[in-house]
């Protein structure tokens, strides 16, 4: 620790702190435009000047480190004159359009120039005008505004590792420049809107939608892929107008993803809101709540509970999988799944372990060698290939892959395709040994597209002894990391929506048995990934969800849920994370909180579901696992023996999922501006 | 004035050959061995005994500077000479490299030697071609020759020197900037802490040094430290070059013994003022960062850093600027303004915001445009440029106009007044 003096009064602050952490310690406020504790020091902005005694010039506290016994003055008048003068220069060729300029009201030059501005500008050249740049759909830049802080530029090559952000050109003519015409890439580019202390940089689809004042904010999770990260919707007149990062370190930090930021455009095109039938001459039409649970009720009657299945998944939330379970249950319904078609992911709550993101994300900062199989986390989990680079950064750890795929934003050795390599491993005579060998902290982590496999359960169990042997498996390791896709499919394991019994059926048996018109009645709840090909003329489906996406192209009755910002809910994301998301607008139309609308049919069926609310509702979910209604709760597996490593591999090769970053679930795909970033992305 | 047998650089004009063999008449490359196997710590303490101070412009001693670096070395350690010579005024080293050579890279293997760096780079200004193929023809014959390379001068002490040519931005001279540029980057001043002894280029200990300082080590070493500390004055010792440019009868590049006053230097190696001594309006010491000194200081100064630092300018790189009474001294200022707006790399505000305000300022000022307040808000945007900024240019962009303001404040109040009198009155 070390001991200095801020504006008299002694601090203490651990060795390697600059002077800005020392002063905020004590309390001072430093005002700044480049520094980012996140990102490298510029010290270029000149704005959290100090005095140190000593030095004849004022400092730059956020670069300087602090060392033992130093004497800082925060408040003297020379320190302020020293600000404003700064703030003045920044201010000359600064564009006085605040009135038209979208970062008005969370402007950091603004606020910071109440302080130490001058009311009147000495200014009486003209000022400078910068052309706009090229940053691709989301980002819409004004140049003209921009105070040269270079925390875009830093962000870009650290955080994002895209290497097409930069400087140009020298002195007053300094530019911040896009080396690719065709727009930025990468998929966390909209963080440097927020990073943006002014408005040059800010976000393209909510240009002149709101002032910040204006919008109701709400604190949520995302939803639209399986981290859950952190997010604050922000809405007005009950539209969904921005979503922000909120600071999560255990999953996205402070940043998020362009998907999780942007597609939220898709949450007003195609929705469902309200009910439809399918009428004689096949196609849907508009009816009433009374209506369809009507057509439904006389369908389940005339069937015995072997014809009837469930399926749930992508985006529904704990309680309406719950409702559900409990629904289905009264019915005496077996044939139930959360899975995707083709999966075989283990369902035995012996095995959480094969379907848990074990060493959690923050984690992956500890690991010193990774091992990834059939997985792209690149698109499937875009904020954990951010901590995956941020390791790889610190560490340069050696990351290697099989079963290929797109690049990303650290160097991944490519150790081939064939499953014959993990055998090779496990038997000890790969060249990955080696590197195996040397590493205390090795992290697997194995992608959806290995559980469609059917030599799954031998990949799982040669990847369990392998990291047995290679200190991966222990009490406060657990290396072996599967990465789930979609928001809420470990809380469907979690609760037992799958096939319990033997006889009972899974996605794809109910699947082809709905084809052949053994199953006669099928309610999804929110599947969008089923693609059923021909349905048998006896068969029903129900399809329960917020978009017209391609589940709801062949139902016979559509019954309008609400999407993640418009309900309270539960959801639990890859690594096992109880988090809930918080309504932030109401439901379109006449669509319903998704266990309502399963609440309201089960009286209607005269098997009444015990809960009236939200909190019986959740009591009975407590019943199931007491952390479920907990925020924050981390399900941990108990047994890690996952998987059977005498289960011979097959020959085919290994491949991930190909998913689609910007159109991966039904709110993305119906979203223009994700729409568009796939036209930039194909122009690139 | 300096004696004969003082001079170090006998050929600094170029009359007898840069080449290895003429070098070495002149004493280059003279048992160099003998001076490698004394060591490092006896080089550091013989130049620090000598009290040679940096050429480069601040004046740093350079025996304290090159002592920085680790004693213990868990890392390369570099030495870099500074030859991106782009102070207005400046033109000391380039005569050095043209005429020579051979000084500066005996000097460059010794300071390896006492900094304990195997490798050399010499940083020069992308627009010395000449300079830099002379300079080149010499790293070649000194390699040929055994004296650098692997065991150099046959000490046991391997020494690699590498020739980069910058690409001609005046901020490449700012010594981190320089080793930013040298690593394949922007050339941008870094933050200090750390300073490059501690991490410079490519994360390792490093020195930069200026080429005069480093091409006068092997004399100091040779005829030794007393003789050098006993030129000159306390704390500013030994011969430097002066570079005489303006309105002076014959300009040129000298050796002179530190604390020459200045009115002996320009009569006797300028050939005078033009139009007499009493036609002096002012004179720029130091190169054109330096603030200027009217006549009557001039009439007595002592170029020396201590003298001049006294009178409120600087030694610099003794650029020395004379400009007789025909100067348009608002203009010429202003062309040096002009000079630091277009030369600042853009990193900092009060560098990048600044100094385009105060050429525009200026430039008003040129004609009178402006109000007596303006000279006040122009003063004031200096001082908030300086002392703020990440490197020295902005000091340096500050400084000329503080003392024109300073000295010729009425200068500027006449130009306003006639252009009040005169150019709007005929308007009207």
């Amino acid at each position: 620790m070390i001991k200095l003096l801020v504006d008299g009064q002694e601090v203490e602050v651990e060795e390697g702190s600059t002077l800005m952490q020392a002063c905020e310690k004590n309390g001072a406020e430093i005002p700044r435009f480049c520094f980012h504790d996140r990102l490298s020091i510029a010290g270029n902005c000149r704005m959290c000047l100090v005095e140190l005694e000593g030095s004849p010039k004022p400092v730059a506290s956020c670069a300087m480190p602090a060392s033992e016994g130093m004497k800082i003055i925060t408040k003297s008048s020379s320190v302020k004159k020293a600000r404003e003068g700064v703030m003045e220069f920044l201010l000359i060729n600064h564009p006085l359009d605040c009135p038209i300029c979208d970062q008005g009201g969370e402007c950091d030059l603004q606020d910071q120039a109440l302080y130490y501005g001058r009311g009147m500008s000495r200014f009486e050249e003209d000022k400078r005008a910068v052309d706009n740049k090229p940053f691709g759909p989301l980002i819409k830049t004004t140049m003209t505004r921009c105070i040269h802080c270079t925390r875009c530029v830093r962000f870009m090559d650290e955080v994002a590792g895209v290497h097409e952000l930069g400087a140009v050109g020298r002195g007053e003519d300094m530019e911040i420049f896009s080396s690719s015409p065709s727009g930025l890439g990468g998929e966390l580019n909209g963080n440097i809107i927020d990073l943006c202390p002014v408005g040059a940089l800010t976000s393209a689809p909510y240009a002149f939608k709101a002032r910040p004042w204006e919008l109701d904010k709400v604190n949520s999770i995302d939803v639209l892929d399986g981290l859950g990260s952190a997010i604050q919707i922000g809405s007005k007149d009950g539209e969904v107008l921005r979503v922000l990062p909120r600071l999560n370190e255990d999953i996205n930090e402070e940043w998020i993803s362009d998907k999780t930021r942007f597609a939220i455009d898709g949450l007003k095109n195609q929705r469902l809101d309200v009910p439809y039938i399918r009428n004689s001459s096949g196609n849907l039409q508009k009816c009433s709540w009374e209506q369809a649970f009507q057509l439904m009720a006389n369908r389940v009657s005339k069937i015995n509970s072997s014809e009837i299945a469930g399926l749930a998944g992508n985006q529904m939330c704990l309680e309406s999988m719950v409702s559900l379970l409990d629904l289905m249950k009264s019915l005496n319904v077996d044939n139930l799944d959360c899975r995707p078609r083709n999966s075989n992911m283990p369902i035995s709550h012996n095995n959480k372990a094969s379907w848990l993101f074990n060493p959690t994300i923050r984690g992956i900062e500890e690991s010193d060698l990774i091992l990834m199989i059939g997985t792209e986390p690149r698109y499937e989990a875009a904020m954990l290939d951010a901590r995956i680079r941020k390791v790889w950064l610190k560490n340069k750890i050696f990351i290697a892959r099989i079963g290929g795929g797109a690049k990303s934003t650290y160097p991944i050795n490519e150790i081939g395709n064939d499953p014959s390599i993990i055998d090779s491993i496990y038997r000890g005579d790969h060249s990955f040994n080696k590197k195996l060998i040397k590493s205390s902290k090795p992290l697997f982590i194995i992608g959806q597209n290995i559980f469609t496999r059917s030599d799954s359960i031998g990949i799982l169990g040669r990847i369990r002894e392998i990291a047995k042997k290679h200190n991966a498996f222990n009490d406060k390791w657990n290396g072996v990391g599967i990465l789930q896709n979609t928001a809420n499919i470990v809380a469907g394991l979690e609760i037992g929506f799958v096939p319990k019994l033997k006889t009972s059926l899974n996605t794809n048996k109910i699947l082809n048995n709905f084809e052949n018109g053994k199953i006669k009645f099928l309610w999804s709840l929110g599947r969008d990934d089923l693609d059923i090909n021909n349905k048998n003329a006896d068969s029903f489906l129900v399809y329960q969800g917020h978009h017209g996406d391609k589940g709801a192209e062949l139902a016979d009755v559509i019954l309008p849920g609400s999407a993640y910002t418009e309900k309270n809910a539960t959801y639990i994301n890859t690594e096992g994370r109880v988090q809930n998301a918080y309504a932030a607008v109401s439901p379109p139309g006449s669509a319903k909180e998704d266990w309502k609308i399963i609440r309201a049919f089960s009286s209607y069926i005269d098997k009444t579901l015990p809960y009236n609310n939200l909190e019986e509702l959740r009591n009975r979910i407590s019943e199931i696992n007491n952390g479920l209604t907990t925020e924050n709760f981390l399900i941990k597996a108990e047994n890690n023996d996952i998987g059977d490593p005498k289960t011979s591999l097959l020959k085919e090769e290994i491949t991930n999922e190909k998913l689609n970053f910007f159109m991966s679930c039904n709110i993305s795909r119906a979203s223009e501006t994700m729409a568009k970033c796939i036209i930039t992305q194909q122009g690139k | 004035m300096i004696a004969k047998q003082d001079i170090i650089f006998n050929d600094i004009h170029g009359h007898l050959g840069s080449s290895l063999k003429f070098s070495e008449k002149r004493g280059d490359w003279d048992n160099t061995k003998n001076l490698i196997s004394k060591g490092s710590d006896w080089i550091i303490e013989q130049v620090k005994a000598s009290e040679l101070r940096g050429r480069g412009g601040a004046g740093f001693p350079t025996g304290l500077k090159w002592s920085f670096m680790p004693k213990n070395k868990t890392k390369p350690h570099y030495i870099v000479v500074n030859a991106d010579e782009s102070e207005p005024g400046t033109c000391k080293d380039r005569e050095i490299m043209r005429n020579e050579p051979h000084k500066l890279i005996e000097g460059i293997l010794l300071a390896g030697v006492a900094m304990k760096a195997n490798h050399g780079f010499i940083y020069i200004r992308g627009e010395f071609v000449d300079e830099a193929k002379i300079l080149n023809k010499a790293i070649n014959e000194a390699y040929d020759k055994g004296y650098i390379g692997k065991n150099a001068c046959k000490s046991g002490f391997d020494f690699e020197l590498t020739l980069h040519r910058g690409a001609g931005a005046y901020i490449c001279g700012e010594e981190t900037a320089l080793l930013e540029s040298l690593e394949g980057k922007k050339g941008q001043p870094r933050l200090k802490p750390p300073f490059p002894a501690n991490a410079g280029l490519y994360g390792c200990p490093t020195t930069v040094s200026n080429v005069e300082t480093v091409a006068v080590v092997p004399t100091i070493l040779r005829r030794g430290a007393e003789w050098f500390s006993g030129i000159g004055n306390k704390n500013n010792t030994g011969t430097k070059l002066f570079c005489l440019s303006g309105h002076i009868n014959k300009p040129c590049v000298v050796e002179e013994e530190m604390g020459i006053p200045l009115k002996e230097l320009l009569e006797k190696y300028g050939g005078g003022v033009k139009g007499g001594w009493a036609n002096l309006m002012a004179v720029i010491p130091g190169g054109s960062s330096t603030p200027l000194i009217p006549s009557k200081v001039c009439n007595n100064v002592l170029m020396d850093f201590d003298s001049l630092k006294n009178e409120g300018t600087g030694l610099g790189t003794a650029g020395v600027i004379v400009m007789d009474k025909s100067t348009d001294i608002i203009k010429a200022i202003w062309r040096l303004s002009k000079f630091y707006k277009h030369e600042s790399c853009g990193q900092c505000t009060p560098c990048r915001e600044g100094t385009g305000w105060v050429m525009r300022s200026m430039e008003k000022l040129i004609y009178g445009h402006a109000e007596n307040h303006d000279i006040d808000i122009l003063k004031n945007v200096c001082d908030q440029i300086e002392g703020h900024t990440i490197c020295a240019l902005g000091d340096a962009a500050a400084w000329p106009v503080q003392g024109l303001i300073k000295h010729f404040r009425y200068v500027l109040e006449d130009r306003i007044k006639d252009y009040k009198n005169n150019v709007l009155k005929v308007a009207e």
